[in-house]
């Protein structure tokens, strides 16, 4: 099973934290890859926060071809982050020749743009970036979107931390929102598409646990929006319906939790609103989870949540101080981090509710 | 030998022979009252003895003159199979015997091709046998413990909206359904199939029909029954009762009348209305109920007199499936002010695709039910050639329609139901279960209900005589003798008891796959020991 984890922050945090909310839960997932998705981002991207951020890793090749389309797109690039690794001998890491994280100024044309326009820019960038590194064997990209960067690798956690030069807390990578995981494996291929956070126009979701409704939940999504595409792992299922839901449905965040595990029929009848649980409840049965998992999840607007399955198979733990709210799926990554908090404020949420982390860290709890 | 010419007919032409014990019979008579068909009867016949009745041995040979039980030899009453001979008689003396020998069939059909009920004979391969619940919940996620977790097994009736034509509003953070939408009732997933009043009894209709209200108000199983083509009793439309029951409406139109008339006085909405396109077991027919079950009281809810109700092929007036829509759906749909979910039943068909397609992209989204009844479905009567040799597995057909919808992003929203067959091997819970996870919301079963009431019909030609009126327990005849035979409480408790088997039967498949929803669609859960089952299924292949 995957360890998932994540911190909001009021102080921007480096990497280094998210590794150790992570490691001390080692002894739950294999240390197979690290990946994680920073929002909201400070250090030497703090002045380009309304830019796009690519992130991708690639050969030279790959570089080469993504220069080039984004040359041809009319995006200007502004900065970029190229991380000149540690290269010591004896690292476990599956290392792709180039890691870029650039910046670039919208094409002139976005000017005029909505902002849906420009989201929908994005993302068909993306797209058409990782159709091309894909039929060229050159490389993965993660997301293309405003203050936002995903790094990904295969390898131990620590080693690739290491390889990054992650433990040097060096300034160069913060954010006041990581979401992490520290396993690449998964129960299909191990590609670096699969592993966990997913990022979707400025949904990041992690998820732990099998989505025993994959088929299903893969088969609707596939042709309900362009961007719901690889499935290389049956929680990106998870990332789809909460981008479905709350972009393009534009319903309330509470609905996201009656669609992926609605209320029995019965508990429905009882409710005032059982017409509006009931229509969302047929007309979305493709969405459903019914397996054992628990969901963490980070908005365009930065708000973090997570959430459980409907008979809470999975754990999930809540722990925050003054500055910052972590959420694991063991607590004993939260003592690392939090040692001196207080305890008896941890949340462990139930199977009938989300926790909505706001960015004043106020913590609501959103009964079904 | 004079006497005999060869076209006589002979007991061993018949499909069934027989097998008397003369030594145990005791001429208590029953069998020969209880035969229906008239298949055996009383001679008397000569016979060479040797006998000693003192109390020492005296054998003495002698002719004597004895009553005994002997089958008829006849084309028109011939024994069928049914065992209602063996059943009654207390000595064990008689019993029908299978008769590998013969020639009926290839005889019989001096008064025009051969009718009879049942299902086919020739098509009872069993696709769903070669399919198993492969894919189980271990170490990457639990199994549910079926005694204890709960499950939602619950199946929509009627035209379910894309999630963005819903008519939502927000208001203060909340939706708020601003209009109408279609109705949709969520339904248990076995709906008891359309038998009419007339090709069942009234006593065997009722005791279906008495199961369906104790599983509803008893037992909290919302199952819903379909009337069949003939009507109903008035007082039953008139009743609150109404509500459990789907009233088709078939190419005959009969017992429309009655319900018409009802209308106004209904104090509940019908479950749904089913629109009967085809049936599975003799597709591209009518409905067909003999005179011989053409009584008083049928006569009187159908509004016709004495003869054979042969039903058109099609609905009268309708050339195109854009008609159908119109005026069939709409027209349904308008009677009952669109509060009723009105579905379609057609038989399986190369064409099945292109009618759910058809319907799919309907642009009045009022089509509430695709209902596809498969080769091996059961009829009261029908031409034999129709039932061995027309028709369409159902299996393959619910899974292309399914598919079909999912390439459009449509599954889910006229939802699928799957009959002909299902539980003819006893387990209505596992085929219903495996057509679920290939895309059915739901499953219709007919046969089996009957079979519950005492039916011996089955696959190998036995009785299959729903036809004759004379069906031996009472269940397919209006004979008022043998529909006495029929204990409506028994009757229904069978039913009722099947039902509550299933549930947790379904329970039994739903818990080791992790699932407390029903899994539809869920292919990933089958695999198959057959390479082409599936792969035309489109499921892992196992050996």
């Amino acid at each position: 099973m995957c360890r998932i984890g994540s911190i909001k922050s009021k102080v921007p945090i480096q990497p280094s934290k998210a590794l150790h909310l992570m490691l001390p839960q080692q002894e739950g997932h294999d240390n197979s890859g690290f990946a994680m998705v920073m929002q909201d981002l400070y250090g030497i991207f703090s002045n380009y926060k309304d830019k796009p951020l690519l992130s991708l890793a690639c050969t030279q090749r790959g570089a080469q071809l993504v220069e080039d389309y984004m040359d041809a797109h009319n995006f200007v690039p502004l900065a970029e982050w190229i991380p000149v690794p540690d290269k010591r001998p004896g690292l476990d890491i599956k290392a792709m020749p180039y890691y870029i994280f650039r910046n670039y100024d919208y094409p002139e044309e976005a000017g005029h743009m909505s902002k849906e326009e420009k989201e929908n820019l994005l993302l068909d960038t993306r797209l058409a970036l990782r159709k091309i590194l894909t039929e060229n064997n050159a490389g993965f990209v993660y997301s293309f979107w405003p203050d936002v960067l995903t790094l990904k690798e295969i390898g131990d956690p620590a080693d690739i931390a290491t390889y990054f030069h992650l433990w040097d807390d060096n300034g160069c990578l913060v954010a006041k929102s990581i979401v992490a995981q520290c396993r690449q494996n998964t129960n299909y291929d191990i590609v670096r598409y699969a592993a966990h956070p997913f990022f979707l126009q400025g949904y990041t979701l992690c998820a732990n646990g099998e989505n025993t409704f994959y088929t299903k939940n893969k088969e609707f999504q596939s042709s309900l929006h362009r961007g719901y595409i690889g499935f290389e792992s049956d929680s990106q299922c998870f990332l789809n319906t909460l981008h479905y839901v709350h972009h393009e449905l534009k319903w309330p965040l509470t609905y996201y939790k009656h669609v992926i595990t609605p209320l029995p029929f019965e508990e429905c009848e009882q409710r005032e609103d059982k017409d509006v649980l009931v229509a969302i409840r047929q007309s979305l049965a493709n969405l459903e989870i019914n397996g054992p998992n628990t969901v963490i999840g980070v908005l365009p607007d930065c708000r973090m949540i997570t959430c459980c399955d409907s008979k809470k198979l999975r754990p999930v733990v809540v722990g925050r101080d003054e500055n910052m709210v972590a959420i694991s799926s063991e607590v004993c990554g939260i003592n690392e981090i939090m040692p001196n908090r207080d305890q008896s404020q941890d949340i462990y949420p139930n199977e009938r509710e989300i926790v909505v982390i706001d960015n004043d860290l106020e913590v609501q709890r959103w009964k079904q | 030998m004079e006497a005999v010419k060869t076209q006589d007919i002979g007991v061993n032409d018949l499909p069934w022979k027989i097998e008397y014990h003369a030594e145990r019979c005791t001429m208590c008579g029953s069998c020969v009252a209880g035969c229906s068909f008239k298949a055996i009867k009383v001679e008397v016949q000569k016979q060479s003895l040797t006998v000693s009745e003192g109390s020492q041995p005296e054998p003495k040979h002698t002719h004597i003159a004895r009553p005994i039980i002997k089958q008829v030899a006849s084309l028109t009453d011939f024994c069928r199979g049914c065992g209602m001979c063996e059943k009654i008689c207390p000595n064990n003396a008689i019993r029908p015997v299978r008769n590998a020998d013969t020639r009926k069939t290839l005889l019989s059909k001096d008064n025009g091709p051969i009718k009879r009920g049942g299902r086919t004979n020739l098509n009872a391969q069993r696709t769903l046998d070669s399919i198993v619940v492969g894919r189980i919940s271990q170490m990457t996620d639990p199994s549910l413990d079926a005694a204890r977790h709960t499950f939602d097994i619950r199946a929509p009736f009627g035209r379910v909206l894309p999630a963005k034509d819903l008519p939502f509003e927000i208001k203060d953070g909340k939706l708020v359904q601003k209009a109408k939408t279609p109705p949709v009732d969520w339904i248990y997933p076995l709906i008891f199939s359309d038998m009419s009043i007339g090709a069942l009894s009234t006593r065997a209709w009722e005791a279906v029909a008495l199961a369906v209200g104790y599983l509803n108000e008893k037992c909290g199983l919302p199952v819903r029954m379909s009337s069949g083509e003939g009507g109903m009793p008035v007082k039953l439309l008139e009743s609150d009762y109404l509500k459990y029951f789907i009233i088709q409406i078939a190419s005959g139109h009969f017992g429309w009348n009655r319900i018409i008339k009802a209308m106004p006085h209904m104090v509940t909405d019908p479950a749904g209305i089913l629109i009967k396109i085809g049936q599975g077991a003799k597709p591209g027919d009518g409905g067909l109920l003999p005179s011989a079950k053409v009584a008083e009281h049928v006569q009187a809810i159908r509004g016709v007199p004495k003869a054979t109700l042969a039903s058109p092929p099609n609905h009268q007036g309708l050339y195109s499936i854009e008609e159908s829509v119109q005026k069939m759906h709409l027209s349904m749909n308008a009677a009952f002010g669109f509060r009723v979910p009105v579905g379609i039943k057609c038989a399986a068909s190369a064409t099945s695709v292109s009618v759910y397609n058809n319907l799919l992209r309907d642009p009045y989204k009022i089509c509430g039910g695709f209902f596809i009844d498969g080769i091996q479905g059961g009829t009261g009567a029908a031409n034999e050639v129709s039932l061995d040799h027309t028709g369409h597995p159902v299996v393959s057909k619910i899974r292309d329609c399914y598919l079909a919808a999912v390439k459009q992003g449509l599954q889910g929203q006229i939802p699928l139901y799957g009959g002909g067959g299902i539980g003819m091997t006893g387990n209505a819970a596992a085929d219903a279960f495996k057509l679920m996870c290939l895309g059915a919301n739901g499953v219709f079963v007919g046969k089996v209900l009957i079979q519950l009431l005492g039916c011996v019909g089955n696959e190998q030609g036995r009785c299959n005589s729903c036809n004759t009126g004379k069906c031996p327990m009472g269940i397919c005849t209006q004979d008022p003798r043998l529909v006495k035979r029929l204990d409506i409480d028994k009757g229904a408790q069978k039913i009722v008891d099947y039902v509550l088997a299933f549930d947790s039967e379904l329970k039994k498949l739903m818990a080791p796959i992790g699932n407390s929803s029903l899994p539809i669609g869920r292919s990933d859960a089958l695999v198959s020991t057959d390479k082409a089952v599936a792969d035309q299924l489109g499921i892992q292949y196992v050996c």
